[in-house]
Order: structure tokens, then C-alpha cells, then sequence
């Protein structure tokens, strides 16, 4: 008898249970097609002001169409010093000509390459949730 | 003219290829001007058509891609850029930027094709992917420089400093087709690698290529 009142007990909880769960997509039916999520644009133009000190600092243009692979490395085209001064684009840090041994070379350190990795641009998509980050500048206040 | 007489020995070639020299520049007896004249232009037409029909055979994106040479390398990295799928729909095809549209320019690029054939049957030397990769500097090289050489024709095709709304580009593009218009530069000085993958070595190639032919234009 105990046995059965558990189960029951279980079985409905269950029910309860299910009547919360929700699918991520909302109450939507599963043969509807979700509505398409717009196209945020990359922000280009305008330098993006760094959080703090370390930051690799924002990249203010697309880059999706820049070939870094095994081969080449088209950042490097703009951003390499002496071409830098050619395409008028920042010149790469020093830093990056550093190998991890200390020694410092003429061209990009091997760890540098993949630039992506460290630098990335912004686009003006709305944030999916709430965020309480406050840029260094900010929190010293 | 030798008349004809049974009793001679039969004359040399010489003497035949003299004879109907003869006979094409007598007058016919047997057909009109009228006719002879509906005649050679139909041939002429029909002639002149079929070739350029046969050239356009092989001016299309299917014809360069019966090569696996060309399917499977710079096709493939062709598929997917800027020129193959992009907001407008509208795409370029192989010739669209590798053979010039003025027909003279046509034809001596076709004529240099027999050197890829020879590549490609007698002595294959891109057959391989491993070969492609250790070829392409070069190969790349002799594309950039025929663009420099024709202050990029091919491009300008399709696209032109005069067409251009800088009004509608973003900042950095705007800036830099403006300066590039004043510097009299051309489209391949700064868009090398849009339609096809880098090859290794590009840039040191860039930097030959702009000693030689300066980074403008030759005028
Ligand atoms: C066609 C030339 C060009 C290429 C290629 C290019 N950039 Fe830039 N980049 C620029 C220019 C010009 C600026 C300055 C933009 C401005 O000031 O508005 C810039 C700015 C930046 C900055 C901001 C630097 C700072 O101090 O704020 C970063 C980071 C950057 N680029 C990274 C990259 C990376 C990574 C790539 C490769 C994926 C790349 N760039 C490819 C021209 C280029
Ligand atoms: C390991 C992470 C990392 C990688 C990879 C990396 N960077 Fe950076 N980069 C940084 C950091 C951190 C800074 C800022 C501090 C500094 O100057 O070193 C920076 C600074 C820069 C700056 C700004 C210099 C200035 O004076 O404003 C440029 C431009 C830049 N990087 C370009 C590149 C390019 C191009 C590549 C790829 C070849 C690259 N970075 C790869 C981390 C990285």
C-alpha cells in the first residue's frame, strides 16, 4: 500500500513537473518555424574604447572576409609595420614580436598569428540577457 | 593554262597547285555572280558563327571546370567569396575575369590557353594538389601581373571608379578608392586574393610586383 501512494505520489509530481517545463523556442508548436533572429551589422568607423588596461583592443571593422591560415595572414597586410604606414592602420604592438622565449624577432610571433583569438570585432546586436560589466574606467569611479 | 591532254604525263604538284590557283580566279561559267556571291556569304556567316560559337564553348564556368585541376583547386576556393554569392545575386563566372570581352584580346588569350593544355595533357603539372600548392606563387604571379599589365580590364568590366557611390561605402573603403583614384592605382594592387585563397609568399611577391610596375598606373 505505502508502495503504491509513493508511486502515485511520484507519477504526479511528474505531471506537475512537466506542466512547468517550457522548450527553449517558447510556447511555440513543434512543426512552426521560429521567426528568423535579425541580422546585426558589424560596428565599423569608430575606434571602440577599451575595458581595461590588458585588453586587446577591439576590432572597428569586418574582418570575415581576411584569409588567416597556414599560408598567409592578411592582417598582417595593413597592420604590419612597414605597410601600416601605407594603409594608415595602427601599427601592431611591439608585444607581438616577442617570442615566448623572450626573444624578439622581425616578424610576428608564431603565438601572434591567429589574431582572432585575442582581437574581435563588435556587432550592434542587442544583449540576450542582462550585463553588469563595468569597464575598469567605470568601476574607478 | 595546260590544256587537257591525255598523251602528257600526269603533271607535278607543282603544276596542279598552279592550276587551281588558275581556276579560282577565272571567271565561273556555270554559276551566276548572284549565286556565287548568296553562297560565299553564307559560308562566311555560317563560318564566322561557328567559330565564335566554338570560342564561346569555352568561355563558360562549366567548360573550365571539366578540368579536375580547376574543380577541385580554384574553384573550391572560389565558391562561397564575394564574387560567387553575395547580397545583389549578381556572380562572375571564370571568364568573366580571366578572359578579356574585346575580341581581339579574346583571341590571343585563347591562343595562350594551348599552353595550359599542354600542362594539363602532355606534361600535367598542377595534377595533384600537392603540386597545385607548390605551383600557385607562380601561377598567381603571372594573373596579378597580366592585371597590372592591363590596368585590371577585366575587373572594369563589371566595376568602375565613375560608377562607384563612395556615398554608399563605409569610411575605410571610401577613403582608400578615393586616394587609390587620384593615385591612378588599379583594382588587383589592393585586391589580391578576393576570389581565390592566398598562396604562401604572397606579399613578398606584392612588393616585387610594385618595384617593378610601380604601385600605380603605367601611363
Ligand atoms: C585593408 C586593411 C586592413 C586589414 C586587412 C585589416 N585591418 Fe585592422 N584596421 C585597419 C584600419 C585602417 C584600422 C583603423 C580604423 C579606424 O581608425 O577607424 C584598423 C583597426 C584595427 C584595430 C584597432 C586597433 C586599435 O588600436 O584600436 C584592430 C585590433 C585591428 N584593426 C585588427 C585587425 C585584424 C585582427 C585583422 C585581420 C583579421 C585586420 N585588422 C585586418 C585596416 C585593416
Ligand atoms: C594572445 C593574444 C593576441 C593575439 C593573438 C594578437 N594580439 Fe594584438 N594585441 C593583444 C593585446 C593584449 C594588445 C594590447 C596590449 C599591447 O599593445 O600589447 C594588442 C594590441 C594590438 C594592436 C594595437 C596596437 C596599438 O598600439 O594600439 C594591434 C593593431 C594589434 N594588436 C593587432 C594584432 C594583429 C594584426 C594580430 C594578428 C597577427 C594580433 N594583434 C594578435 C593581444 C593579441
Amino acid at each position: 500500500m505505502t508502495r503504491l501512494l509513493v508511486l502515485a505520489l511520484i507519477a504526479l509530481s511528474g505531471v506537475a513537473l512537466a506542466q512547468d517545463l517550457k522548450t527553449l523556442r517558447g510556447d511555440q508548436k513543434i512543426d512552426a518555424v521560429d521567426a528568423a533572429p535579425p541580422v546585426s551589422q558589424v560596428r565599423e568607423g569608430a575606434r571602440l574604447d577599451r575595458a581595461y588596461r590588458q585588453q586587446p583592443p577591439l576590432i572597428p571593422h569586418a574582418i570575415e572576409k581576411y584569409e588567416i591560415d597556414l599560408k598567409v595572414n592578411q592582417c598582417l597586410r595593413c597592420h604590419d609595420w612597414p605597410d601600416n604606414v601605407r594603409e594608415n592602420a595602427p601599427k601592431i604592438s611591439e608585444t607581438h614580436y616577442v617570442d615566448r622565449a623572450g626573444k624578439r624577432l622581425d616578424q610576428i610571433a608564431a603565438t601572434r598569428w591567429f589574431c582572432n583569438q585575442c582581437h574581435v570585432p563588435q556587432t550592434d546586436a542587442k544583449p540576450l540577457v542582462e550585463n553588469r560589466f563595468r569597464s575598469a574606467v567605470q568601476s574607478a569611479r | 593554262m595546260t590544256p587537257a591532254n591525255d598523251d602528257r604525263p600526269r603533271p607535278g604538284l607543282w603544276a596542279r597547285l598552279r592550276q587551281s590557283w588558275g581556276v579560282l580566279w577565272r571567271p565561273s561559267a556555270r554559276f551566276s555572280l548572284g549565286t556565287l556571291m548568296i553562297a560565299g556569304i553564307a559560308t562566311g556567316v555560317i563560318g564566322w558563327g561557328g567559330f565564335n560559337w566554338a570560342m564561346e564553348l569555352t568561355n563558360t564556368e562549366t567548360f573550365c571546370i571539366s578540368c579536375h585541376e580547376m574543380q577541385l583547386n580554384v574553384y573550391r576556393e572560389f565558391k562561397g567569396t564575394v564574387h560567387d554569392n553575395n547580397k545583389s545575386g549578381v556572380r562572375a563566372t571564370c571568364p568573366d575575369c580571366h578572359v578579356p570581352r574585346e575580341w581581339v584580346h579574346k583571341l590571343v588569350r585563347k591562343v595562350e590557353a594551348t599552353n595550359e593544355l599542354y600542362h594539363t595533357f602532355l606534361v600535367p603539372s598542377i595534377d595533384t594538389r600537392e603540386k597545385f600548392e607548390a605551383k600557385r606563387l607562380q601561377l598567381a604571379t603571372n594573373v596579378w601581373t597580366a592585371m597590372k599589365r592591363t590596368d585590371s580590364r577585366e575587373c572594369r568590366n563589371c566595376h568602375n571608379f565613375d560608377s562607384m557611390d563612395f556615398g554608399q561605402q563605409r569610411s575605410r573603403a571610401r577613403n582608400r578608392h578615393l586616394q587609390a583614384q587620384d593615385e591612378g592605382k588599379t583594382c588587383i594592387d589592393c585586391h589580391k586574393g578576393v576570389a581565390h585563397k592566398l598562396p604562401a609568399g604572397a606579399f613578398g611577391a606584392e612588393r616585387e610586383l610594385e618595384e617593378t610596375w610601380g604601385s600605380g598606373r603605367r601611363r
